[in-house]
């Protein structure tokens, strides 16, 4: 079988694959990096949402070997070094910008890109750029409320 | 999803000869046909993918051209074409969510044709030239219908080359939940002519409305359009809307776009 090689979260880290293997499935099944969560897996939820080489991109829509020598960052990658949670979790758990957790990861995975870009989003903004991450909970209220609250925080410490 | 051989080439050469495999197809961003595969309505015996072959990636002005890499994400269109042409960057910034835009690429969009996607009303009305491995088309001669192109068995599109027009406006009424068109309208003016595409509406997919170009090429006001509808005969008829209600919505668009350009 092929191999495929990439950096996951700061670790190089390489493994089987056959061409059909998603990048999703070789996260959780080969790396067990379980926070990553798959909903649809049609391309819609974005609850497999991960950063290949700084970008959003959902994991389900892409292969394993697409991403050979690619810098990936999932949800596990988010936490600071000693494991407690990081600035946007941080703001999700503080403002509820969570219920069951389910489309959590591909959220928090989507603000962080966003933040990346823009560190001051309007309401607007935001809404517009979760637009392809789906929450079946909260009425997206408290999430909003969240990334703000996140990028404040940014702001304030950068 | 059915399993396959992979190629991940870096150049143009190894890429065409690697799609006279037979049974190969190209793999861009993914966004179409891997959802695609996964329903197993395309089981291709080799994927070759060209998101690493540098040559066609990237935007570049000159000659009044604005010219588009065949691989470029449409995030990327939306970054480098602001300047030079507006309504294509925000057309392209426009395209379903910020992961679909950081994966989906313009030659994916034409190649499959969808007749409910942006980019066909933008290489339509432009009047755009689609470049491949093997010959230049025009747009003209690019569409032949719902998911169907001039382009032959292994045919690679390297670029499309769009005439920056003086004025141009892609208004789209977005499907809420896809966020395809459900119809969208782009018009585009050079000089005295005037160019109308409509994606979203037609069994035959993109198509040009003729009677609203000769009337904004003679008057380009949202008034030289009255009295003008498209019929509903051939219109889309789904769920989500009626053929006469995508007629009547191609005419609001378009109006709304010649106000906008
Ligand atoms: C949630 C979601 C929302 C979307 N919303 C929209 C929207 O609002 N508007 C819109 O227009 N689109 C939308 N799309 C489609 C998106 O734009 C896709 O990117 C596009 O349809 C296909 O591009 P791709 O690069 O992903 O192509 P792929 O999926 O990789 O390929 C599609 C087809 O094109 C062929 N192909 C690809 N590149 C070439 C080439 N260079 N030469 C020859 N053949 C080639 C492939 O062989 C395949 O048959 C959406 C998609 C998703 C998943
Ligand atoms: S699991 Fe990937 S988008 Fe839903
Ligand atoms: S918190 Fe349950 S799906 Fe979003």
């Amino acid at each position: 079988m092929p191999n495929v090689s990439m950096t996951v979260n700061g670790r190089n880290v390489s493994g089987e694959i056959e061409g059909r293997t998603l990048l999703s499935e070789f996260i959780r099944d080969t790396l067990q990096l379980t926070g990553t969560h798959v909903g649809c897996d049609t391309s819609q939820c974005g609850a497999c949402v991960v950063h290949a080489d700084g970008r959003a991109v959902k994991s389900c829509t892409m292969f394993a070997w697409e991403a050979e020598g690619a810098d990936i960052v999932s949800i596990e990658g988010m936490a600071n070094a000693d494991g407690s949670l990081g600035v946007i979790q941080q703001a999700f758990q503080d403002n509820h910008g969570l219920q069951c957790g389910f489309c959590t990861p591909g959220m928090v995975m989507s603000a962080a890109a966003l933040l990346q870009d823009n560190p001051d989003p309007s309401e607007a903004e935001i809404r517009d750029y979760l637009e392809g991450n789906i929450c079946r909970c909260t009425g997206y209220h408290n999430i909003v409320k969240a990334i703000q609250a996140a990028a404040g925080s940014l702001r304030a410490a950068a | 999803m059915y399993d396959f051989e992979f190629e991940r080439p870096a150049t143009v050469a190894d890429a065409v000869a690697a799609l006279r495999t037979e049974g190969a197809q190209v793999l861009a961003g993914g966004q179409t046909i891997i959802p695609t595969m996964k329903n197993r309505l395309a089981q291709p015996v080799k994927l070759v993918s060209v998101g690493g072959i540098a040559d066609m990636s990237g935007v570049s002005v000159g000659d009044g051209c604005l010219t588009v890499g065949a691989a470029t994400c449409h995030a990327d269109v939306a970054a480098a074409a602001a300047g030079a042409y507006p309504a294509l960057a925000s057309l392209a910034a426009n395209i379903g969510d910020p992961a679909v835009r950081n994966r989906g690429t313009i030659g994916g969009s034409i190649a499959n044709d969808d007749p409910a996607s942006c980019y066909p009303a933008a290489v339509l009305a432009s009047g755009a030239d689609i470049i491949t491995d093997r010959r230049r088309l025009a747009a003209d001669d690019f569409f032949l219908g719902m998911f169907e192109t001039a382009l032959e068995e292994g045919e690679l599109i390297l670029e499309v080359s769009f005439p920056i027009p003086d004025a141009a406006s892609y208004q789209k009424f977005e499907q809420p939940a896809s966020r395809f068109a459900l119809v969208g309208a782009f018009v585009a003016r050079s000089g005295g002519l005037v160019r109308v595409a409509i994606t979203g509406a037609s069994d035959s997919g993109v198509f040009r409305w003729r009677e609203a170009e000769a009337a904004l090429s003679d008057d380009f006001s949202r008034s030289s359009l009255n009295g003008l509808a498209l019929s509903p005969e051939g219109m889309i008829s789904d769920i989500h809307g009626t053929p006469e209600y995508r007629a009547h919505l191609a005419g609001v668009l378009t109006a709304r776009a010649v106000e906008a350009a």
